[in-house]
């Protein structure tokens, strides 16, 4: 009798995930959808014009969307190579005794908040640009640079998992062909932890999508769409967060509406992410 | 002119290096940075007196309360739910359709990024249950927001304790929920910590979701209704305003010293439960 009322309430508590997760998609959807329908989907998504406070309001996110995604793909640049990179030594060229600073060291990566990103940005890269490549250094650069730093420890920690699941025995037949450690690595290791090092990358880039606080502090906000890696951008995420706390009516729903855009961008890519990586392991188990 | 394999290697993993070298750089450079300018303004004072004059004077003592009771909020719900899913996914049924869904919440709540986390805070507990801008609307919001690392943790955790130990248990004639509590937990336990302690430090770090959910008052909370202002949103604010640097640095200081702690503590814990492991 006790072991069923137990079952029961773990049953329900293991529900709290799902049920979260359905509650914010509903909560997004309804206080954002109405604004979308009312000003037309194409519209909403593909007009450049923002002006929220105009009377009638116009609202148009294209260069949001723009921006968030030249900010992250220039992240994706510069993070996948370094978390890349970080995975390939963690896993195949680094001593036991290295391994021990490096990796908890790209764990405190992860911890450090994203404001003390953005305020080292701001302080340090931003007028390194300015002064070394002009413009105004709040830029689509600035922003990938940081971001690039932020979604590291992502792409590294999943590509770690990846690369040790390749059976030892791949590595070794290699070797005994007479090729090096590093053909090894790029010819079989490499190719064979390919999906998950897929995974690794679009995972990172949720992150990027989604980060707000130091791409606000970095990319300069204005509604422009950007012309060269060295213009001003603003994203989906700097747009919510720099309006919502003097947004009313319309302007408001407005806001959710960019968060149903944002949302519907991070579940496409965890989705494939997520397909990726069981893809890999339905592979792995054949 | 072909170049030697052995020579191609050299190249390459200099480079792979250079680049993991970067890394650390950059990460020590972050931290030597804040504390360098940061650290002479970290005094008593500033660590127990109110802010004054919109925070040009005084300390962050309401700031760090209000990160304690917010980051303890979200740890104190989300610990006990995230570790009841995981000891039901692990001890408590098969792989199904059921535990796939369940799989897949945590999966997708663990990538939605912190400004929708925000949104729906602000919709939900602010507006919808009427809790205002709180500590309790932004400890909440948090909770969902580290459900899923707490959850993962302790599966991994849970998972990686012997089966001859659950045996034994049940062989004692235990019930499944005493072997539960008193085999499985203790020794996962070290493990289940990391995860909770890597929680606490993600809800310290977190900005974008309490600043639409706590808000930002300068006062005491003197409950966990009140509106409060954390240190990293307190540093967002003196920063970007330009209200005070000294201070900013000062504030950044603090929260880099504590994810520091919380970091070593967490690598800590681990290294006890992959030692007792072996």
């Amino acid at each position: 009798m006790k072991e069923k009322l137990i079952h029961a309430m773990l049953t329900l508590l293991a529900l709290a995930a799902v049920s979260s997760l359905a509650l914010i998609t509903a909560f997004i959807f309804i206080e954002g959808m109405p604004i979308m329908l009312k000003m037309g989907l194409g519209k909403f998504l593909f007009s450049s014009d923002w002006y929220p406070t105009e009377k009638p309001p116009h609202f148009g996110i294209f260069p949001m969307i723009v921006g968030s995604l030249a900010v992250t793909l220039g992240a994706m640049v510069i993070g996948g190579f370094l978390g890349l990179g970080c995975a390939i030594v963690l896993t195949q060229f680094c001593p036991p005794k290295a391994v021990k600073i490096l990796k908890p060291s790209i764990e405190l990566l992860a911890g450090i908040p994203s404001v003390v990103y953005g305020f080292i940005g701001v302080i340090i890269l931003v007028p390194f640009i300015r002064d070394v490549f002009g413009g105004w250094g709040l830029s689509v650069l600035a922003s990938s640079i940081v971001l690039g730093v932020m979604v590291l420890p992502t792409v590294t920690s999943i590509s770690v998992d990846a690369l040790q699941s390749v059976p030892k025995a791949f590595g070794a037949g290699s070797i005994a062909l007479g090729a090096t450690r590093w053909q090894t690595t790029h010819m079989v290791t490499l190719k064979a932890a390919r999906s998950g090092i897929v995974a690794a990358i679009i995972l990172g880039m949720g992150r990027a999508v989604g980060e707000t606080m130091a791409v606000i502090m970095v990319a300069g906000n204005t509604i422009d769409i950007p012309h060269s890696i060295l213009d001003p951008v603003r994203t989906l995420t700097s747009n919510i967060a720099l309006e919502m706390g003097y947004a009313a009516g319309e302007h408001h729903e407005a806001l959710f509406a960019t968060g149903v855009v944002l949302f519907v961008i991070i579940m496409i890519l965890n989705t494939v992410a997520l397909t990726v990586s069981r893809h890999r392991a339905r592979k792995a188990g054949a | 002119m072909r170049i030697k394999p052995a020579h191609t290697q050299t190249m390459a993993i200099t480079f792979l290096w250079s680049l993991a070298l970067l890394t650390l750089g950059v990460l020590m450079f972050i931290i030597a940075f804040i504390l360098w300018k940061g650290m002479p303004n970290v005094t008593w004072e500033f660590l127990t007196q109110s802010p004054r004059n919109m925070g040009r004077d005084g300390g962050v003592f309401p700031m760090i309360v209000g990160t304690v009771m917010v980051a303890g909020l979200a740890v104190l719900i989300a610990g006990p739910v995230g570790v009841a899913t995981a000891i039901y996914l692990t001890e408590y049924t098969r792989e199904s359709k059921f535990t796939h869904v369940i799989r897949f919440g945590a999966d997708c709540l663990a990538g939605i990024p912190s400004i929708v986390f925000g949104l729906f805070g602000w919709a939900f507990f602010v507006f919808v249950l009427k809790m205002g801008m709180s500590v309790i609307s932004g400890g909440l919001t948090l909770a969902i927001m580290v459900l899923p690392t707490i959850i993962r943790t302790s599966e991994e955790a849970i998972r990686a304790v012997p089966a001859s130990y659950r045996d034994v248990s049940f062989g004692l004639g235990t019930t499944r929920w005493q072997m539960v509590t008193r085999v499985v937990i203790r020794s996962a336990l070290p493990g289940i910590g990391t995860g909770i302690v890597l929680s606490i430090g993600r809800s310290i770090s977190e900005t974008a979701a309490v600043m639409l959910t706590a808000g930002s008052a300068l006062n005491l909370p003197s409950s966990i209704f009140d509106s409060s202002r954390t240190l990293a949103l307190h540093f967002y604010i003196m920063s970007r305003e330009g209200i005070s640097m000294e201070k900013a640095y000062a504030t950044a200081s603090v929260l880099i010293l504590t994810i520091l702690a919380i970091n070593l503590f967490a690598y800590w814990l681990m290294q006890r439960f992959v030692g007792k492991a072996k």
